[in-house]
């Protein structure tokens, strides 16, 4: 029987789900052998996870509610390891602003 | 021989190049087609792997932004979603030129057809990967620019300026471009002089007949191609005393602001978005005299925390250095859809303060934003367009209100000094009615226009519109004479204010703090040290 999970986080990345975070996103997301995908609302549409074209064709702007789920070896961490990403702004804070 | 050929520019990065004008914008690659679809496949995969290889090869020699900008190509150039539509043409029959090329346009389409401004940027990535592989394709390998060669073109991708050898000289002159790109950005942080915006018919030929060389001064923002003997002379004239005004600019700009006299001069800088301060180094300046927030109204009016966060992002920069930022001032020449009113005089009508005062809802949000940054640094809030003493009241009440709301919610908050622009002449010829204020900073390109009665946008009354009037100095003088009589402190954040030519009037005048462009910091301390006050 196969793993399932799901939850939602909000974005307030300045700008949205853009670039930076997109390839940080898709590459966390690359690393779990489940299926992963995310939404802008619970009914979808649902995008591939693990592909930039993909997360980015979402355009998900600051204020969004992002859900994301995922089924297969490893669900409940992906979800959870991604959630924790965007709680954390990408790890894209003051100390980026500062080095860039 | 042919005349020479002269354009004029907008400057997007201070400097000098002379040398043979190279075409960014060659007659369409030419590709040829392949035997089966199976070729033309291989020709595609084969394409992307040096695409791939390319930028990999990029990101190593590459920190920072430029890295990141390429990261991002880098992934959407291994994502199966980007390239499967035009394998998929490929198997229907397509060569893999005109598969590519569909499959990217319609990927850069959906980025040019978004409603934020943020994607829509992006489109100009995709065109860049879409390019890269194109160029692979084509097997375009004498695309290569001769060493010192002035790029000319429509417009030029970040990875065609990152794989350029840079240390032989050269430039980069465009029709269209935007000194705000991501391309300007990168020119300016490595002294590679760029114009931009000749036009769209550029140097009038076809570029092949454009040969010989070319002279690029983007100082001024000019290009001469084909130049006479006496403009050569008179061009390495010029770039030889940029470069020692530079040169010698350099070296004041991790010192003080002192004149011959020794009297010292607080230097700060005017920033118009938050990512500016990312270039500067923070111990160079002594902190940020205006910090425009009009940036934050485009299409929508911004809400509290991205204001905020805005405002704590450059405070926290600045660290204990003071940062003055300007509530919206919007209206005049900054237009902000749904919250600026259609005037026939716009710039007597309702912007800054007035505008602000008239619409208390959206004025509350940012007064929210502020008293919460406040927290995070060494913040001062200034008023624009203030006339009357009821206008700065009645700001200060709402700032009061809003701290008074804050207080009993019990969210962390500081009121910060508030000061007020001197712009209209009201304020600049009777400052004592404003004696309570904290801080005044002299707005000079208003204050000219205003005093002058010349719009600061009309090119035809351009030659009245200078702060060296008798009248407009005077004015300016006055103020700074009761602001040091009152213990008020006064300073200047216009033009002016890094202008070398303004910079001994201004001192003259009495005053003592500076506001200027972060790019005019250096040549600003410079002309500071030649001043004999």
């Amino acid at each position: 029987m196969s793993a399932a999970a799901e939850a939602t986080v909000l974005i307030t990345h300045e700008v949205g789900l853009h670039a930076r975070p997109s390839v940080k996103f898709t590459k966390l997301a690359k690393t779990f052998s489940a299926e992963v995908e995310v939404a802008l609302a619970a009914n979808g549409p649902w995008f591939d996870a693990k592909s930039i074209v993909k997360v980015m064709a979402a355009k998900a702007p600051k204020g969004t509610v992002l859900h994301i789920r995922a089924k297969g070896d490893g669900a409940g961490e992906a979800v959870g390891a991604l959630v924790e990403l965007v709680r954390r702004d990408f790890d894209e804070g003051v100390d980026h602003a500062r080095t860039a | 021989m042919p005349e020479p050929l002269r354009l004029k520019g907008i400057p997007a990065s201070a400097g000098y190049a002379e040398g043979p004008l190279f075409n960014l914008d060659p007659d369409v690659a030419r590709y040829r087609s392949k035997a089966t679809a199976a070729d033309e496949r291989l020709a595609l995969d084969t394409a992307i792997g040096t695409a791939t290889g390319r930028l990999a090869k990029l990101i190593q020699a590459t920190e920072g932004d430029a890295a990141d900008i390429l990261e991002f190509q880098l992934a959407m150039l291994e994502d199966d979603a980007l390239t499967g539509p035009a394998f998929a043409a490929i198997a229907a029959g397509q060569p893999a030129d005109a598969a590519w090329r569909q499959a990217l346009d319609a990927e850069i389409a959906g980025y040019e057809t978004s409603d934020q401004d943020y994607f829509r940027a992006r489109a100009a990535d995709m065109r860049d990967i879409r390019d890269q592989v194109l160029r692979a394709l084509s097997d375009d390998s004498a695309a290569a620019a001769p060493a010192g060669a002035i790029f000319y073109g429509e417009d030029i991708a970040p990875t065609r300026f990152l794989e350029t050898d840079w240390s032989a000289g050269g430039g980069i002159a465009l029709k269209a471009g935007s000194a705000a790109s991501h391309v300007a950005m990168l020119a300016r942080s490595r002294g590679v002089p760029m114009i931009v915006g000749l036009g769209a018919v550029g140097l009038g030929a076809p570029p092949a007949d454009l040969v010989g060389v070319a002279l690029l001064d983007a100082e001024h923002g000019g290009i001469v191609l084909g130049p006479t003997r006496a403009e050569v002379e008179a061009f390495r004239q010029s770039s030889s005393s940029f470069a020692a005004r530079r040169s010698r600019a350099e070296t004041f700009l991790a010192r003080p602001a002192v004149t011959k006299a020794g009297t010292a001069v607080r230097v700060q800088v005017n920033i118009a978005d938050p990512s500016d301060v990312d270039g500067i180094d923070v111990s160079t300046c002594d902190g940020v005299g205006l910090m425009r927030t009009e940036f934050l109204f485009g299409k929508t009016l911004p809400d509290e925390e991205t204001q905020y966060r805005a405002y704590r992002k450059v405070l926290e920069w600045a660290g204990d250095k003071p940062v003055t930022i300007r509530t919206v001032d919007a209206g005049g020449d900054k237009p902000v859809p749904g919250f600026t009113v259609e005037e026939g005089n716009p710039f007597l009508g309702l912007r800054g303060i007035r505008l602000s005062l008239a619409r208390p809802e959206v004025f509350r949000v940012q007064i929210r934003a502020l008293l919460r940054a406040a927290v995070h640094g060494n913040l001062k809030v200034m008023f624009p367009m203030v006339a009357v003493w009821d206008e700065y009241q009645r700001a200060a009440a709402l700032f009061a209100e809003e701290q008074a709301a804050f207080a009993v919610r019990g969210v962390a908050q500081i009121m910060p000094p508030l000061g007020i622009m001197v712009e209209v002449p009201s304020v600049a010829i009777a400052p004592e009615v404003f004696s309570e204020v904290a801080f005044f900073s002299i707005g000079s390109n208003d204050l000219t226009q205003y005093v002058m009665a010349a719009a600061r946008d009309n090119a035809s009354v351009a030659h009245l519109n200078s702060i060296r009037n008798p009248a407009v100095l005077r004015l300016i003088a006055s103020v700074a004479a009761f602001g040091r009589a009152q213990e008020i402190p006064v300073s200047l954040c216009g033009d002016a204010g890094g202008d070398p030519a303004a910079i001994p009037a201004l001192i003259e005048a009495g005053l003592r703090e500076l506001s200027v462009v972060p790019a005019q910091l250096a040549m600003a301390k410079a002309a500071i040290a030649d001043v004999s006050i």
